[in-house]
């Protein structure tokens, strides 16, 4: 659709001033944005509202301690430091510093990487203590601690946990994936596609990672998909977009820390 | 900080794929949606007559089909019930007229997202291709209702069809909402960004106000039927026990335990209320384009309608534990959920009151499109009265289990949106085809249809009364509904007659696509935007300049004008107004 001919060709449609102004002053891909946010906050309302629900009727157990919630609090201040390198992207594209809107974009991936990484080591290290979904692919010789007694007490601890996590865990992934298609472009491909495969190989076939993982790929394909069927250069416009995006994943956050982890800790 | 509006150009595609296939054209993608919808109630009819059939003659040995078994009758209430409600009643009025009308009418070129648009047509038809797969797979399609109601749709063994098909249709319905959401963010944004100059929000059509609407309301919905999907999905597949309490299917403890039914009716109904006004508020607001154009008079109490419909779509979510009253909920609840039910009868009797003015003498045109409004205005209170009935807990614990629900709700929501639609394509079809459908067979095609709904639908009330219970497949077995059965045998006629009445509007259509007279631009002299460009319209709606709007969508009769009516871009002024 981008050729040059194309382009030519086409109607000449979008003329500033043609159209009444935009409501809320904003352009259409913002508004666009801010429009899946709000769609997307019901999703995740949905799930934190099955997670009340279940556990204002059932005896809920406080299985976490102390290193589980030391992990949560250093993911917590990855994704909080990454919204501040987030903003501070934005202000470098709005002034036009293409340089440094890439330099504080990569730091904010690499932010939620640690994050997502953090996530991981965390999940596997529960499920080898026996945190537990029945019909979740389950580590030789789990162990049968307390994590384990209180699955198999009240499944409904793992089921919210994982379901609330994972769901959250795919949006930090989405969202790294995306600022890395707006801060590298075509460059991101390849290094995505390396970080799959890296890890579908060195992570052990007993570890829902090594399944998870495919989530890079089919982000990988999207992409391809996007970056090849509109190749047009980003602007200040697309990264605050994205910055919108990765502000919200940070928020849902806020309150899946306190509801999830916090409230389920025991404090001895 | 400059804020341009989006600017997409793209120009009118060439090849065959790019401009009927993958078209990023909201005219192209319309039609399609319509065609999908057109096949979709196809389909959704043919089910509902072999439900009527076998509750007549539940042992007649049908071609093709076979016997209907019992359980083969809850598949095709299921399957009836999710192919008309989504792929149907939200397709065709929302994704098809919406698609095509929205931003001719506001003056737009196109979508302000069109590759989403034609993502969300492409994922709707997936949609529909994995809910129809559901038959053919081994068990064959579900057994659990429209509603999905857990424990049934929760485990594997609890019937039939509640293996693959039911994991099918819950990923169909997954794949439908993400639809949605990318259909809901488009028509929002567009509506936002992309009216032409001089059309104010007040000066909108108000079938754009309903698409607008019925945007947020899906917006908001969908986002949370596709988190409840999502657990289903999960208590199904991977053993979790959101919507399964302790249970035991046929002898054999369940390993789920401690979850709640109710969370699935909570979080099913949040969407499941708002979705019935996604079916209804675009057949609200073509019945108001149509009333006021074939009247010749401009609407009566335009403020009064936005308003109207902006208060059904807020008190649409606040009302969903109407449908939970048989949940044993406290009564004080109740309470709350029945006041708030019976105050949207405020907004749809302004509605109803204002679309009666709107026709009071008025210099009535019967064409078509206006009998199938009036015959909506119609149907919307007759199915409208049963509604404050069922509000009441008392009476809807009596009322909720039989087939006075199945006929209120097939009159408000199902046929009253279906006459939405039908006035819809009999309206704008000289614009998207442009040729003329058929006046007479259009006619016919109207009075047997009308008559037809309400000798189906109407002895339902009776027959619910009566205490005949819904989902039962055959009533030989029980004494006192066996006494019912002649009043469903002449439903049962009613209905083959009505869906052999229906072939009548295929053929017309069909027919008028390749063979009707030519229409001009604008064959009901009408006033907003899409009848001032030519028929069909050219790729980019208004070849290449973008109108400016000056009055507001329905003044019809202005003293002064040299015609009855008055286009929405004419840029003189008249006198009295």
């Amino acid at each position: 659709m981008a050729d040059a001919t194309l382009e030519h060709a086409a109607v000449g449609h979008g003329a500033p001033g043609a159209y009444e102004a935009p409501l809320f002053g904003a352009y259409s891909k913002k508004v666009g944005m801010w429009l899946f946010l709000a769609s997307d906050s019901l999703t995740f309302g949905a799930l934190l509202f099955a997670f009340s629900y279940n556990r204002i009727y059932t005896d809920w157990p406080t299985p976490f301690h102390v290193a589980s919630i030391t992990n949560a609090t250093i993911m917590t201040a990855c994704l909080l430091s990454s919204s501040l390198t987030m903003v501070l992207g934005v202000f470098a594209a709005q002034r036009g510093d293409r340089a440094w809107t890439r330099n504080w974009l990569l730091a904010t991936m690499a932010f939620g990487t640690a994050f997502i990484v953090l996530h991981g080591m965390e999940w596997t290290k529960l499920i080898g203590e026996g945190l537990a979904l029945p019909g979740f692919p389950r580590p030789a010789g789990a162990a049968t601690g307390e994590l384990a007694e209180v699955s198999k007490n009240t499944p409904q601890f793992a089921a919210t946990f994982f379901g609330l996590t994972a769901m959250h865990m795919l949006h930090v992934t989405i969202g790294v994936i995306y600022l890395g298609v707006v801060a590298l472009r075509k460059l991101f491909l390849p290094i995505l596609g390396a970080i799959w495969l890296a890890g579908f190989l060195l992570i052990p076939s007993d570890n829902v990672f090594h399944y998870g993982i495919h989530v890079l790929l089919i982000g990988l394909v999207l992409a391809t998909v996007i970056l090849f069927l509109k190749p047009k250069d980003y602007d200040a416009h697309d990264v605050e977009v994205s910055g919108l995006y990765w502000h919200f994943v940070d928020l849902v956050w806020m309150f899946i820390f306190p509801l999830v982890y916090l409230m389920s800790t025991r404090i001895s | 900080m400059a804020t341009p509006v989006s600017v997409h150009a793209h120009a009118a595609p060439q090849g065959f794929i790019r401009k009927y296939i993958f078209s990023l054209d909201h005219k192209v993608i319309g039609i399609q949606y319509f065609f999908l919808a057109l096949t979709a109630v196809f389909v959704g009819m043919f089910l509902s007559l072999l439900m009527r059939i076998h509750m007549i003659w539940p042992t007649a040995v049908l071609p093709i089909v076979g016997e209907i078994k019992p359980e083969q009758y809850l598949s095709l209430l299921t399957m009836h019930g999710t192919i008309m409600v989504f792929f149907v009643l939200t397709t065709a009025p929302q994704g098809g007229f919406g698609n095509y009308v929205l931003p001719i009418q506001i003056g737009a070129p196109d979508m302000a997202f069109p590759v989403l648009n034609m993502l969300s047509f492409w994922t709707t038809f997936v949609g529909f291709i994995v809910i129809i797969a559901a038959f053919f797979v081994t068990g064959g399609a579900p057994l659990h209702g429209w509603t999905g109601y857990p424990p049934l749709s929760a485990v594997q063994s609890a019937g039939p069809g509640e293996g693959l098909g039911a994991d099918l249709w819950i990923t169909s319905i997954a794949i439908f909402c993400i639809a949605s959401l990318m259909g809901a963010l488009n028509f929002i944004t567009t509506t936002l960004d992309l009216r032409a100059k001089g059309m104010s929000l007040m000066r909108m059509p108000l079938t754009v106000w309903s698409w607008f609407i019925t945007a947020i309301l899906g917006l908001l919905a969908f986002g949370v039927l596709l988190s409840a999907g999502i657990l289903l999905l999960l208590d199904r597949n991977m053993g979790t026990s959101f919507y399964v309490p302790l249970i035991n299917v046929n002898g054999v403890m369940m390993g789920h335990k401690g979850g709640s039914p109710l969370l699935w009716q909570h979080l099913f109904w949040f969407f499941g209320h708002p979705e019935v006004y996604i079916a209804i508020l675009p057949g609200m607001g073509v019945t108001s384009q149509v009333l006021s154009t074939f009247s010749r008079k401009p609407i009566f109490g335009y403020k009064a309608m936005v308003y109207a419909m902006l208060a059904i779509g807020f008190f649409g979510f606040m009302v969903w534990g109407h449908h939970m009253f048989m949940s044993g909920m406290s009564p004080y609840s109740a309470f709350a959920f029945s006041i708030l039910t019976m105050c949207i009868g405020v907004p749809s009797a302004i509605k109803t009151f204002n679309w009666l003015g709107t026709m009071w003498k008025g210099h009535i045109r019967f064409d078509t499109p206006m009998l199938y409004a009036i015959g909506f205005v119609s149907l919307f209170v007759s199915g409208g009265l049963s509604g404050p009935f069922l509000a009441q807990p008392v009476l809807d614990i009596q009322l909720h289990d039989t087939y006075f629900v199945v006929g209120h709700f097939h009159l408000i929501m199902g046929v009253a949106a279906i006459f939405g639609i039908f006035a819809a394509t009999y309206y704008w079809f000289p614009k998207m085809f442009g040729r003329m459908m058929n006046e007479t067979w259009g006619r016919i095609h109207f009075f047997i249809t009308l008559a037809g709904t309400y000798a189906i639908f109407m002895p339902m009330h009776y027959l619910g009364m009566a205490g005949q219970t819904r989902r039962y497949s055959q009533f030989t077995e029980v004494a006192y509904q066996t006494k019912l059965i002649p009043l469903q045998t002449f439903m049962t006629y009613a209905a083959i007659i009505t869906i052999a009445a229906q072939f009548i509007f295929v053929i017309n259509l069909f027919w008028s696509m390749f063979k009707g007279p030519k229409a001009s631009d604008n064959p009901w002299e009408a006033t907003t935007l899409e009848w001032t460009t030519t028929t069909p319209p050219p790729h980019d709606n208004f070849g290449g300049v973008t109108p400016v709007v000056h009055h507001g969508p329905y003044e019809y009769g202005v003293p002064g004008a040299p015609r009855d009516y008055v286009m929405q871009n004419d840029p003189a002024t008249y006198a009295a107004h």
